[in-house]
């Protein structure tokens, strides 16, 4: 059923696997190596399951050093390397091809430092997203960017897709909340870059590698910034008649200077399916539910809901509730927290990540809906209203013919539609191999050129994760070997 | 005789590079010329100003974004915002005047070229991180965009904000599109008098660690903390350390007295509140603590914050310094007395040795071409810098040794 595109495997490599097994057995010892069919397997694919492919083999090294030694040998023998954290990528972006090895960092996970006085903490890039904030958790402190697959991702992947979360509003993404980094490149190098201070000298290598979705090098330690959390934090429920007042009360709170640290926005179709799983006590009559939380002590927090409370009573809300304690914030969470859960039990979806200014929300909302109906589709959707950061879950059968291609010929229609509108295609995701073919709705040849130019200077051999992020046509003649980089160095 | 090239368009910017290119001619390229003492000193026969790029393209208060171009001025931008009751998020730092230019001419694309925020970064963030898109012309002459208008976007390798920190070396920034924020209700500054810096420090960065969100977080040793033009203060005679609080005034009261209960054993700190505290901020992100003068230097050093007492403390050993502590130490403007050396090798040994890196922003021309203004790299880091350079401006005609002799 594939739709996307992959290129024709390396068939050289693919007939070496048992020399690249023997040899890079030989440098890091055959514990590390996963080369047998349903271990491999276990690898063949990553969130976006429709899509899959065997590696040639899997390697999960223990140290930087070891890592170094495998890709210096695989830019000697020309072996590709799809490089892995957690394997919770939505798009593809852990996707192997049977000429390519796996290498999973997931077995670095230790964390080697933390340091309150200075807020970092310095880690393995293996570590769970969530395991550094539980670590920090006893003096109170947190790691700020929260994906919703945070007790599985790795740090490795959000660092490599530049992850956001709920609260990134308040707190920024990955790329804000990274002080350091060693990376090893293709070549065996490994480079610090940042450290513990708060700024990095000479070029911003930092912007490059976070968000770079593993095509620059392998990121094996990360010096990340840690935050004393709030002292407490309730949100409020705000129910409307129409998606244009729930965002023009959005644009007030916002304009009355107050930056919540979460505003959730879901749609009526997303509204029913979360209230008839998690019981949220969610109203069933409006168009639109806004959660919004802040943060503060007991009486900054109820200071700030009654000011958000005065400003949504001029947009005539159909519901407002406010959290009274911990256990009524739960519940009022439980249902948006349960969102892509209670979605996935009633039908298989598909789930896109654009963004959009939050202007274009009621217009983008009701193009949604004519896309997904033209193709007699359902569609609910999740918004990030704070931040743009748009989710449409497109419903389809997957076991019906032809219904996947509808849903992801709807998807890119949704994704197109908001690079129209000032947005972009991707929020927090990444391009992987799902948005790849769409890059050149929103860059240029040339913007794309700029792009790929860089990945040549790191990589000038395009083996790390190639066939991603850059449709096929326009990274052709670099994955070819006509490095334009490097001709034009020499 | 220098040639100003004066492009009020992307394709003339476009074009111009084309013919530099043509006839094997580099250009340095500056705004309205804020920053052109800073960094290394270069004599190109050409000068690329964006100073007739200018203009606020768009302006969404309700979604916090604003979009300007590149020679637009810092103080026009600010004052729009003003308008709105909003503010840029990182506290721009001017270094025209402690580098002897007029006050008032830095541009929105010079502050994010030179990625230099002030006393709000230690909280939320420098440039860098409300940058969300540009759109320049690198050495090939192509004009190109990166990132865009929206606040999440994680679309392709971040190039724009790759080239924050850049100094003009990779691409002429033509637009700059970025994160705004509302102005804060109330302001409110702690200033605890007398300690010494490492129990300042310490302080400081205990303050930082807790939940009452300080958003400015300084120490002036006694000599610094005369030269601040708030008389109350100055007149103490005594080393100042400031913690600014900012929200909703209830929450400022509430804060402030939770913070100082939390900081006791630090003394009894006195408040500088309203438009005092307003003023305050404003005059330290202005520099003005760091004159120019002929007869000091000025060094620019990050650091982890409790390391700063140690560095500062090194150095003195050698040389008479005055420090002005930033971001709880994280970042410390050194002044000591000009030399042909710049006191270099004693400034960044004492911080490599600690961590951390140093710039030379104010020293006279000749002492800007013999010591490194940047802080010099390790050979795997500059073999990518040269690549990254090569992969924006093959010819090099962009700026050439302003950040490195060779790049």
């Amino acid at each position: 059923m594939s739709l996307i595109a992959m290129p024709e495997p390396d068939n050289g490599a693919v007939r070496r696997r048992a020399e690249i097994i023997e040899d890079i057995a030989a440098l890091v010892g055959r514990a590390a190596l996963i080369t047998d069919d349903d271990g491999r397997r276990a690898f063949e694919t990553d969130a976006l399951t429709a899509y899959r492919s065997v590696p040639l083999l899997v390697v999960l090294p223990r140290t930087t050093d070891e890592v170094s030694k495998i890709l210096r040998y695989c830019n000697d023998a020309s072996v590709k390397v799809i490089p892995r954290g957690a394997g919770t990528s939505l798009c593809g972006g852990a996707l192997p091809t049977e000429d390519a090895i796996v290498l999973c960092v997931s077995k670095m996970n230790r964390i080697l430092e933390v340091d309150y006085a200075n807020r970092f903490a310095r880690v393995e890039s293996g570590i769970t997203n969530l395991a550094i904030s539980n670590r920090v958790a006893e003096k109170g402190f947190f790691y700020a960017p929260d994906p919703s697959s945070q007790i599985a991702c790795t740090l490795a992947g959000n660092l490599a897709m530049n992850s956001g979360g709920a609260h990134c509003l308040k707190y920024g993404v990955t790329t804000n909340n990274v002080l350091g980094l060693k990376m090893v490149l293709i070549d065996g190098t490994v480079i610090d870059i940042g450290g513990a201070h708060l700024e990095t000298p000479g070029y911003d290598m930092m912007s490059y590698a976070i968000g770079s979705e593993g095509q620059l090098g392998v990121i094996t330690e990360a010096t990340v910034r840690i935050l004393r959390a709030a002292e407490g934090a309730r949100p409020m429920l705000l129910g409307f008649e129409s998606p244009e007042t729930a965002g023009a009360c959005v644009s007030a709170i916002i304009a009355a200077g107050i930056i919540p640290v979460a505003i959730e926005y879901m749609d009526k179709p997303a509204i029913a399916v979360c209230e008839a799983f998690a019981r949220a006590g969610y109203p069933l009559d409006v168009e639109a539910l806004l959660i919004v939380e802040v943060e503060g002590s007991e009486a900054e927090i109820n200071a700030l809901l009654k000011k958000i409370a005065e400003i949504a009573r001029k947009f005539n809300p159909k519901t407002m509730e406010i959290s009274a304690d911990s256990d009524h914030s739960a519940r009022i969470w439980a249902g948006r927290k349960s969102a892509f859960g209670a979605i996935g039990r009633i039908s298989d979806y598909y789930c896109m990540d654009g963004t959009i200014p939050l202007g274009k929300l009621s217009h983008v909302l009701t193009r949604i809906s004519e896309i997904c109906a033209a193709r007699d589709l359902k569609v609910a959707n999740i918004f990030h209203a704070g931040d743009g950061n748009l989710h449409p879950l497109i419903l389809y059968d997957a076991n019906k013919p032809g219904e996947t291609a509808k849903a992801e010929a709807a998807g890119a229609e949704i994704l197109k539609l908001c690079v129209e509108v000032g947005g972009c295609l991707t929020g927090e995701h990444g391009v992987g191999i799902e948005k790849r073919d769409l890059m050149s709705v929103q860059f240029s040849q040339t913007d794309l050129a700029v792009q790929m130019r860089l990945k040549s200077v790191y990589d000038p051999g395009w083996l790390l994760n190639p066939a991603k992020v850059y449709p096929l046509d326009a990274s052709e003649p670099m994955r070819d070997g006509v490095r334009i980089y490097a001709s034009e160095a020499a | 005789m220098t040639e100003f090239l004066r492009p009020a368009a992307e394709w003339e910017l476009q074009s111009m590079i084309a013919k530099l290119a043509s006839e094997n001619r580099c250009a340095e390229i500056v705004g309205h010329g804020a920053l052109r003492n800073a960094g290394r000193s270069t004599a190109p026969e050409t000068v690329i100003t964006t100073a007739s790029m200018r203009g606020i393209s768009l302006y969404e208060p309700n979604e916090l974004v604003m979009s300007a171009r590149a020679g637009t001025r810092l103080v026009d931008i600010e004052a729009e915002l003003a308008s709105r009751r909003q503010m840029l998020p990182f506290e721009p730092v001017d270094i025209g005047p402690t580098i002897g230019a007029p006050a008032s001419t830095l541009s929105i694309g010079g502050v994010f070229a030179t990625n230099m925020s002030g006393a709000r970064r230690i909280a939320t963030g420098g440039a860098r991180d409300h940058l969300l898109g540009v759109r320049a012309v690198n050495g090939r002459a192509e004009l190109f965009k990166s990132g865009g208008r929206v606040m999440k976007n994680v679309t392709g390798l971040d190039v724009a904000r790759g080239l924050t920190g850049s100094w003009g070396t990779l691409a002429v920034l033509t637009e700059v599109t970025f994160k705004v924020v509302p102005m804060p209700h109330a302001s409110g500054t702690l200033v605890y008098r007398g300690l010494p810096d490492d129990l300042a420090i310490e302080a400081l960065t205990l303050a930082m660690g807790t939940p009452y969100e300080v958003t400015g977080a300084v120490h002036l040793p006694k000599r610094v903390a005369a030269r601040l033009k708030n008389k109350n203060l100055a007149d103490i005679g005594e080393p100042l350390t400031l913690m600014r609080l900012e929200n909703f005034p209830e929450s400022v009261a509430e804060r402030r007295n939770k913070l100082q209960t939390a900081l006791k054993v630090y003394g009894e700190p006195s408040v500088v509140a309203a438009e005092e505290s307003w003023n305050l901020w404003s005059e330290l992100r202005s520099l003005s603590v760091m004159p120019f003068s002929p007869d000091t230097i000025l060094w620019r050093i990050s650091t982890v914050p409790t390391k700063a007492p140690e560095i500062v403390a090194a150095i003195q050993k050698f040389m008479r310094v005055d420090a002005f502590y930033d971001w709880s130490g994280g970042l410390i403007w050194l002044e000591v007395p000009a030399a042909a050396d710049a006191g270099s090798a004693d400034v960044r040994r004492a911080v490599a040795v600690r961590g951390g890196h140093a710039t030379l922003i104010r020293a006279a021309p000749d002492v800007r071409e013999t010591v490194e203004v940047f802080e010099p790299m390790k050979p795997e880091i500059e073999r990518l810098t040269r690549g990254i350079k090569t992969a924006f401006d093959p010819a090099g005609i962009l700026n050439p040794g302003r950040m490195y002799a060779t790049i």
